[in-house]
């Protein structure tokens, strides 16, 4: 009986085995992000930012011009690399870690001049390749190597939602949150991340996508139960959804 | 009811079976080869794969491809 292939790695893959841990979600947004440049057919003209952190060697599994950014400045690396070639698509791919902690200076403004860039902002709620440190998206009562006994807000603060965070600017065209916990929410996930790479393109300003991901290794947790309690913990403090769409 | 099957890339494959939990007919399992890097690769193991690819989708290493056969 004649078979017809459905679902292949994207061309814009390299056929590179990740470093990633066993059951990381990385490697899900990576082909998300591949599959969404493949179809927009943008390869030869796309330049990606890869960030420090466990996606530090991005530039090996996505085959596009990559630059590889200091800890948290990939929004200003995107922002020069963007303003000189506006001709190319530009997007940097961030931890939050990197993201949300020391490089919470240029997200936000560069969200705030609305540069036409792409970020997408890996949240997995902890510091995964420093060995697992609390992370500024760590939930309350989530134990890591820093707040061993759980994360308490009268020493540590509050978890920092930075998609609703951004959304209050006036500049960014489209701000979304989704997660890869289950195949229905990973079907979404590729539509927010492929409207963000159309609102650049239509020039339409700033787009950011948080994903919420996990962290089997340093949650110390098996891969399916990571995401188990990625939907029981997370999904109720940061709900998913689009927070800002483009005029 | 439409029929599949999966084909793995074995040496990507780091066996965190997040394939075989995404499976809702089950016929994907962990098996009993060992990749080059110490990895017990997962495999489908008996018919019924109906080509929903909700395996592949899951898979963080990419290391599944779907075929549907065509009747």
């Amino acid at each position: 009986m004649p078979e017809v292939k459905i679902f292949e790695r994207p061309k814009c893959m390299t056929d590179v085995s990740t470093h990633y841990c066993p059951g990381c979600t990385h490697g899900i947004v990576h082909r998300l992000v591949a599959e969404a440049i493949d179809e927009f057919g943008i390869q030869e003209k796309t330049v990606g930012v890869a960030p420090v952190g466990c996606a530090v060697l991005m530039y090996n599994y996505i085959n596009t011009d990559m630059y590889e950014a200091a800890h948290g400045r990939a929004p200003a690396v995107a922002t020069g690399c963007k303003r000189v070639r506006p001709d190319l698509t530009v997007f940097t791919y961030q931890g939050d870690g990197d993201l949300a902690s020391i490089g919470v200076a240029e997200i936000v403004h560069a969200a705030n001049r609305g540069e036409n860039i792409t970020v997408i902002f890996i949240n997995n709620a902890i510091y995964g390749m420093t060995g697992g440190q609390m992370a500024p998206t760590t939930l309350l009562k989530q134990k890591t190597t820093t707040c061993p006994y759980g994360r308490d807000p009268k020493v540590n603060g509050y978890p920092i939602r930075i998609a609703e965070m951004l959304a209050t600017l006036e500049a960014p065209g489209y701000i979304a949150r989704v997660t890869v916990a289950r195949p229905k929410y990973v079907i979404k996930a590729k539509e927010a991340i492929k409207k963000a790479f159309q609102t650049q393109i239509e020039e339409k300003g700033f787009s950011l996508v948080e994903v919420l991901s996990t962290c089997p290794t340093n949650w110390g947790m098996r891969p399916a139960e990571a995401l188990k309690w990625l939907e029981e913990n997370m999904i109720p403090y940061y709900p998913l959804g689009e927070f800002k769409l483009p005029d | 009811m439409p029929k599949g099957r999966i084909e793995v890339l074995e040496e990507m494959c780091k066996s965190c079976g997040l394939c075989v939990e995404a499976c809702p007919n089950k016929v994907l399992k962990i098996s009993d080869r060992i990749n080059s890097k110490g990895y017990r690769p997962a495999e489908q193991y008996k018919e019924g794969c109906v080509a929903c690819k909700m395996c592949a989708m899951m898979c963080p290493d990419v290391a599944i491809e779907v075929y549907r056969i065509e009747s």
